[in-house]
């Protein structure tokens, strides 16, 4: 079995709101990603993804507060460490994090070369300039990016260049993990195949180790991820292979969720969209139970007093139903 | 299998032309483009950004001018010189947005919102309850609460909810053609399904011309008759919907086509 790179034990991180009521928008989350995999993040907005992806990084600034649970990057704990010593030692070495919309937050008034330098400098202060550089150069052949860009400002390039350039950014010290939240959505689909390409051929060569990928798209998810979460109200509500979780879900979200994919394919046009009616719950007072059960069709009057527990082992297969997996599937093949 | 071509044109455009700026900043939005909508079809106008379908949509509803080319409504030439004319013109073409969060005065509660759609189809006189049953219907038609609305403000819904807002509104207005620019974008995917349901539902209804302003091209195929696509202002290819996105002949279409993820044909990620 390869390396463990991250593993996450029942995390929950909470928002304290400008009235005092805590929002846990990341409930009990446990995860694993193995050397050279990645992992998907599914869900509807609003459901915790972003905010799951920022927990992990181990540094936590209010309004986002830290409960419980463990995170261990690569063997090393980090729950617990000191925020100056996340943001020095475990940020951009050991894990980054390529947040929504990164490609327009480039300063429009620097070079590209001087966002390097910057990730460089604040781990290590005594880099030259010209170490800055050379290092900067080897990079960007490394990831298959033009050098010339390192002298340009943001303004100058495109949509997908940018985006590329704030991966080679974020990735500038080669860390171990890499949290790409959405990196591709604002983008038109050739650029967002290249940024697409440039992640695996990192991941291929080895220059990152694991990846988690968030998105909502799910046939982009599926092309990338080799194994998908999905995320209901800041809890996994099932995870498994991404080729389970698109052509076998057993989750009733999950369900509803593959069923509203749309591809250019053939047969598309026969099928029909499945819509899942009503809105997620409200987290400040999350209900009893299942925290699904108001929308789902099968709901029955058990799920609304226990509160069902994925599989603990935070990988492989799981989902979060009190419905026995052969109950469920035979609703699925009913169609009711 | 294109039904819709039998029945009569409900707007076409010859050498439809926009052009932006002059001299060293002059763009060439949309170039001499040509297009035939029937009655009751559903089209979808597919293209990157930058391709000039948001200018096309513009034009088609009149609210930039064309620089070249005529626009024919129901046949005719299509007049929108004067203020009252094109009033006039708005109440056969009406659009719903990317962005619900924006197309809402803030102001306004929701029963103002609706209240105006009543007035423009020249309701205004009738009586009060006749329109708050008026609305209660429209209301219905996207699954939506009236009495839960009214004396609410528009940020007070979600945004799946706003775009049914306005879905409801069009149900009021019953216009000949609806634009929908990007009309899924904005909101989640388990909901996209219900605005584009009904959508649908309101065209087998009143029988109006949909068309969708798209870059997911998924969806394009999804739910149209007609494909029409664009590249740097420029139709490249238009047909039937499977007949352009399953047999594409142009190498626009192709390399689009190829660029979108799949999930039951390999993604081919060596080609880019």
């Amino acid at each position: 079995m390869a390396d463990v790179m991250l593993e996450v034990r029942d995390l929950t991180t909470k928002y304290i709101t400008r009235y005092k009521e805590d929002v846990y928008a990341v409930d009990h989350v446990s995860l694993k990603v193995e050397e050279g995999k990645t992992l998907g993040i599914a869900g509807e907005s609003g459901c915790g993804k972003s905010t799951l992806a920022l927990s992990l990084m181990g540094y936590y600034f209010p309004p986002l507060h830290y409960t419980s649970g463990e995170i261990i990057i690569d063997g090393q704990n980090i729950t617990g460490m000191k925020p100056d010593d996340v943001r020095k030692s475990i940020l951009g070495r050991e894990i980054a994090y390529i947040p929504q919309a990164a490609m327009n937050a480039l300063n429009p008034t620097r070079k590209i070369i001087d966002f390097i330098g910057d990730v460089v400098r604040a781990h290590d202060p005594t880099w030259t300039k010209k170490m800055v550089h050379d290092h900067a150069r080897s990079l960007f052949e490394t990831l298959g990016l033009p050098a010339e860009v390192l002298q340009k400002y943001p303004v100058e390039l495109s949509g997908g260049m940018k985006q590329r350039t704030v991966i080679a950014v974020a990735v500038t010290l080669s860390p171990k993990v890499l949290i790409a939240d959405e990196p591709s959505s604002a983008l038109d689909v050739t650029s967002q195949k290249m940024v697409i390409k440039m992640l695996r051929d990192m991941m291929e060569s080895g220059f990152i180790k694991a990846m988690i990928f968030i998105t909502h798209e799910l046939p982009l998810l599926y092309n990338v991820a080799d194994e998908i979460m999905v995320m209901y109200a800041g809890q996994i509500v099932e995870q498994g292979s991404s080729k389970q979780l698109v052509f076998d879900p057993l989750h009733p979200y999950s369900k509803g969720l593959m069923g509203s994919i749309i591809v250019p394919e053939s047969g598309l046009r026969d099928v029909k969209l499945t819509a899942i009616p009503g809105t997620p719950p409200n987290l400040k007072n999350p209900p009893d139970g299942c925290r699904f059960a108001e929308r789902c069709k099968y709901v029955r009057p058990e799920c609304k007093v226990t509160s069902v527990m994925l599989n603990p082992a935070g990988y492989g297969r799981g989902y979060r139903c009190v419905v026995p997996e052969p109950e469920l599937r035979r609703f699925y093949e009913h169609g009711e | 299998m294109n039904m819709a071509s039998n029945k009569p044109l409900c707007l076409s455009g010859k050498g439809v032309t926009k052009i932006f700026g002059f001299g060293r900043t002059r763009t060439v939005a949309v170039d001499h483009v040509e297009f035939s909508f029937h009655e009751g079809e559903i089209v979808s106008i597919v293209g990157e950004s930058g391709s000039g379908k948001t200018t096309l949509a513009k034009m088609l509803l009149g609210l930039i001018s064309t620089t070249e080319g005529e626009i024919y409504f129901q046949g005719k030439l299509r007049d929108i010189s004067s203020g009252k004319k094109k009033q006039e013109y708005w109440r056969n073409i009406q659009a719903i947005f990317q962005d619900p969060f924006s197309a809402y005065n803030t102001f306004h509660k929701i029963d103002a919102v609706l209240l105006d759609c009543i007035r423009m189809r020249g309701g205004g006189g009738l009586p009060r309850e006749k329109k708050v049953e008026l609305m209660t219907e429209a209301c219905s038609f996207v699954n939506l609460k009236f009495a839960e609305l009214t004396n609410k403000y528009p940020f007070e819904l979600s945004g799946g909810q706003m775009q049914r807002l306005m879905i409801a509104r069009i149900f009021l207005l019953k216009p000949k053609i609806l634009i929908a620019d990007e009309p899924t974008s904005m909101i989640d995917a388990c909901s996209r399904a219900t605005i584009l349901d009904y959508l649908m539902k309101l065209r087998d209804e009143t029988g109006m011309t949909l068309i969708f302003i798209t870059h997911d091209i998924g969806l394009a195929y999804y739910v149209s008759d007609t494909v029409y696509i664009m590249e740097h202002g420029k139709i490249v290819e238009s047909g039937t919907a499977d007949n352009v996105i399953l047999r594409p002949q142009q190498p626009y279409t192709k390399r689009l086509l190829n660029d979108v993820p799949k999930i039951y044909e390999e993604w081919d990620l060596s080609t880019v």
